[in-house]
């Protein structure tokens, strides 16, 4: 596979696109952590899933995608919303959203992502994964769940229904812990 | 045999845990009734076991009389040749062993007598002394352990057992010294005599341990046998007497003993007369072969008596207490004994032991008489007491008569015999000593005459006091004491006049040369103060003393010098050790524990709670490692 | 498609998502911020999985899987923080602090820490 690799640079059109789409996500996220005002946050956050939905379409995963937009987009940063509403967060910019140790995060971040990146670039600069479209289609990829990951997938399900009972009880409060 | 021995000295001790357990069992629902039920019943705990031991005493004597003749030329060796010995089992310590045995011969059965006897007669004549004392039960009590102690300390075959008596004798001194606590003055007393005996026992233990590794046994027989070689004699010897010096207040530690007066009268009768300081005496003449075959021991005792004896007579001239009088003159009257212990001879220690304990106790009981009547306790207090005190008065003439050694007292025959032993003894200090004896014959002449002068002739001193101050005495109520205290004096006076004649009936001849010295010496001291009396009898006869009283009345300065020597150096040093583990020590441990906080205190900084800030230290630390095994790797 | 750029783009995904966990107060945001490293886990599968041209798709069903258990922890970790606002009245992450003891001034008494708060 990385014998016949093309170079780095000039990059391929679909490595433009994806290569514009991770600067967008990137962009979004870092105002996500950084913007003064709660509800910006949630949709820069819809900004940034948006565009790693199309990142993944771009690396054919088209299925994985869509339940991106659908989960992430659509259920995710719904629930967020409601509850930066139920917390009767203000509405409009307000300054205290950074912790004291904003500094020591920062510096912990950047060594992550120094490390991390030399890591990668080190590990996988050659490395090369040609495209072949349809591979992340709806059809394979039920194929492989029903089939293969049937299992984990029931399991799966059991955990939601455990997550779903474990919200209702954590949210209400007419159900007490045993004394 | 043996079985009456141990029932002698068992008997007080019994008397003594059941005085102490069982006076006031069931008396608590009594009421009122139940303190006199208790003191009643403490009376009889303390006088019958007393007068049964003092009974068997005498049976033994006879029983011994008629022994066989087992002694070793001892002095008592033609009187009571008898002897008796059991050892109930022996101790294996693992290198000396330790055998509880019991002895009676001549000399245990001769002290033995003079013990039970003036404890007998301390014990009734408490009854009516103490009388109103809460603490009675207690009191009689003590003195039967007392009693008992010093029964055992005459009667051990061992040295082990003779230093248990030993050591509970100063626990009983120490215990019935403070009897009245509440006065600060007497618990330091008591504590006093306590620490000075203490010091004495110290070097005594260590003459035990020398003599018995010497010897390879603590059994008394044994260690007069063996053949220990003469320095480890003398070393061994010289420590014991450092502890007989400590029991029997010779010089240096004889400081204890006046201070001692803290104590009801009865307990000065009983340490000065039969029990405590007799121990001492009793202890060297028990030891005598084992101290003949060390001369150089013998020539300190001799030099320690002669510098004790005319110290503390001339110091008994000028006190004003009575009972201090008293004490000092038990320190003269015993450094006559270690005189002639020093002389060699013991037979006339022992007599002189024997005389001065009965007209010792005499006078102190008749002190405590005189001191009931009066409400205190110094001779200038008193006065023309011999119209109101009668009995009082001819019992306590006869005592000062033996005192001063006037014919046909005791005392007469007694230090006679001490006097011509010393006379004869051959040490090289013997000269000095026989100076120092004869000089203190003159002196306690003197001092016997002016506390005898001062107490019962010229005018009547006595200030009725509204309110005795405590411990001291009883209210005056004008008429003599009641006659369970007058009884044990008269007694006492019997063995107080005639000893003397029973000795020389039992063969102790009078040399009537230096008794006619020594009787004109005591006339002459006797004499000047009499004529300095005469001249004026308001005025107190010790001003013959001069500028010299001063020193006289403080006893030389010798506390004052122990103050100032031993004393507060000590102190001063407690203070520094106790500063120096107050700032030093407790500052190092409090020291590391604040310093332990502190830095945990700087520690917990991070601990905040701030479960963000964990976090970015987990996260920092994985960076870490992760960076760490790149480059290290 | 070479590899490292999405992989890159995840590692800063990831790095952003740290900084967003560590640095801020709010619940909500932390809760967010989780969600990006989330993603750029998600964004990793992804690749690798098309690299490695897996016939049985485990990287995408992963990823699927992922999705799945992150609504599932949003949803706890909404009902987690609404919680802690019903008893606090506060989601500030660095005012909650039952963590920590009460501190007291060194020496001023027994260090017996029995006062959780």
């Amino acid at each position: 596979m990385t014998s016949q690799a093309p170079g780095l640079w000039p990059p391929s059109g679909p490595e433009v696109v994806f290569l514009l789409l991770g600067a967008v996500a990137v962009g979004s996220a870092l105002l996500v952590v950084t913007t003064r005002q709660l509800v910006h946050a949630a949709l820069w956050l819809v900004v940034c899933f948006g565009a790693l939905a199309g990142g993944y379409l771009v690396l054919t995963a088209e299925f994985v995608a869509w339940v991106q937009v659908l989960i992430y987009v659509g259920a995710v940063v719904v629930l967020l919303l409601f509850g930066i509403m139920l917390t009767r967060a203000p509405i409009g910019p307000s300054a205290g959203l950074d912790s004291g140790n904003r500094w020591a995060a920062a510096l912990v971040a950047v060594a992550t992502a120094a490390v991390l990146v030399t890591v990668v670039v080190t590990g996988f600069r050659s490395a090369y994964a040609p495209l072949r479209p349809g591979q992340g289609a709806a059809e394979p990829l039920g194929a492989s769940v029903f089939r293969t990951w049937v299992l984990p997938f029931e399991a799966l399900s059991v955990l939601l229904l455990a997550a779903l009972i474990g919200a209702i009880v954590l949210s209400r409060t007419d159900i007490r812990g045993r004394e | 045999m043996i079985v009456v021995v141990a029932l002698i000295v068992l008997l007080p001790f019994a008397a003594a845990a059941a005085g102490l357990l069982a006076t006031r069992l069931g008396t608590r629902n009594l009421g009122a009734r139940s303190e006199p039920t208790a003191y009643r019943r403490a009376a009889w705990f303390a006088i019958v076991p007393a007068a049964v031991s003092a009974a068997l005493t005498v049976w033994l004597a006879a029983a011994l009389a008629g022994g066989a003749g087992a002694s070793e030329g001892r002095f008592w060796s033609e009187l009571l040749p008898g002897r008796v010995e059991g050892t109930l089992t022996v101790v294996e310590t693992g290198s000396v062993p330790i055998s509880l045995t019991l002895r009676a011969d001549g000399l245990s059965v001769l002290a033995g007598i003079l013990v039970v006897v003036v404890a007998l007669a301390v014990q009734v004549y408490s009854v009516g002394y103490m009388r109103d004392e809460p603490r009675y039960p207690s009191y009689s009590a003590f003195v039967s352990l007392f009693t008992s102690a010093m029964l055992l300390v005459v009667y051990a075959g061992d040295l082990i057992v003779l230093y248990v008596g030993w050591e509970i004798m100063g626990l009983c001194s120490y215990l019935l010294i403070g009897h009245w606590w509440e006065d600060r003055a007497n618990s330091r007393a008591a504590v006093k005599a306590f620490l000075v005996t203490r010091l004495g026992d110290v070097g005594f233990l260590f003459g035990i341990f020398v003599l018995g590794s010497a010897a390879g046994g603590f059994r008394i027989d044994d260690v007069l046998r063996a053949d220990i070689p003469r320095g480890t004699l003398v070393v061994a010897t010289l420590l014991l007497l450092a502890g007989v010096a400590g029991k029997s207040a010779q010089v240096p530690l004889q400081t204890w003993l006046p201070d001692a007066m803290a104590g009801p009268t009865p307990i000065s009768a009983l340490i000065h007369a039969a029990t405590m300081v007799a121990a001492g005496i009793f202890v060297v003449a028990r030891l005598y072969p084992a101290f003949l075959a060390a001369p150089p021991t013998l020539d300190v005792l001799g030099v320690v008596a002669a510098v004790g004896m005319l110290g503390a007579a001339l110091a008994a001239l000028a006190q004003d207490d009575l009972k201090r009088v008293l004490a000092y003159s038990t320190i003269s009257q015993l450094a006559y004994m270690a005189a002639a212990l020093a002389a060699g001879s013991d037979r006339a220690a022992m007599f002189h032991l024997v005389s001065h304990g009965a007209f010792k106790a005499l006078l102190f009981l008749c002190a405590g008489l005189v001191i009931h009547h009066v409400g205190s306790n110094l001779i200038s207090h008193m006065g023309g007491l011999r119209r109101a005190l009668p009995v009082t008065f001819w019992t306590m003439t006869i005592g000062f008569a033996a005192l001063a050694g006037l014919p046909p007292a005791s005392g007469f025959f007694s230090k006679d015999a001490v006097i011509s032993a010393v006379e004869h003894g051959t040490g090289p200090a013997q000269p000095f000593v026989y100076a120092s004896a004869l000089l203190t014959v003159g002196v306690t002449g003197a001092y016997a005459a002016r506390a005898w002068l001062r107490t019962f002739f010229g005018p009547a001193r006595i200030e009725p006091l509204a309110e005795p101050p405590p411990g001291v005495a009883h209210v005056f109520d004008g008429r003599e004491a009641p006659s369970s205290m007058l009884w044990p004096a008269g007694v006492l006076a019997v063995p107080a006049l005639l000893l003397g004649l029973a000795g020389s009936a039992a063969g102790v001849e009078v040399e009537w040369g230096p008794a006619a010295v020594s009787l004109a010496v005591a006339l002459l001291g006797a004499g000047i103060v009499y004529a300095l009396w005469r001249a004026a009898p308001e005025q107190d006869p010790a001003r013959l003393l001069g500028p010299f009283r001063v020193p006289c009345e403080r006893a030389f300065y010798v506390d004052a010098a122990y103050a100032a020597l031993i004393a507060r150096p000590i102190l001063r040093l407690a203070r520094g050790v106790a500063r120096t583990d107050a700032r030093v020590v407790d500052g190092a441990v409090r020291g590391s524990g604040r310093a332990t906080l502190g830095l945990s205190g700087l520690v917990r900084l991070a601990q905040n709670g701030n479960a963000q800030l964990y976090v970015t230290g987990l996260l920092a630390g994985l960076v870490l490692i992760a960076v760490a095994a790149v480059v290290l790797t | 498609m070479h590899v490292v750029y999405p992989v890159v783009v995840s590692a800063l995904l990831f790095s952003i998502g740290v900084y967003g966990v560590l640095a801020r107060r709010n619940a909500i945001l932390v809760l967010m911020s989780v969600e990006l490293m989330l993603n750029a886990v998600n964004l990793n599968l992804v690749a690798f999985d098309v690299w490695l041209g897996d016939r049985l798709h485990g990287g995408q069903v992963l990823t699927l899987f992922v999705i799945v258990i992150a609504a599932a922890e949003v949803g706890l970790g909404l009902a987690i923080v609404l919680a802690v606002f019903r008893t606090r009245r506060t989601v500030d992450v660095d005012r909650l602090r039952a963590l920590a003891e009460v501190v007291r001034a060194p020496g001023s008494g027994r260090p017996d820490g029995e006062d959780a708060s």
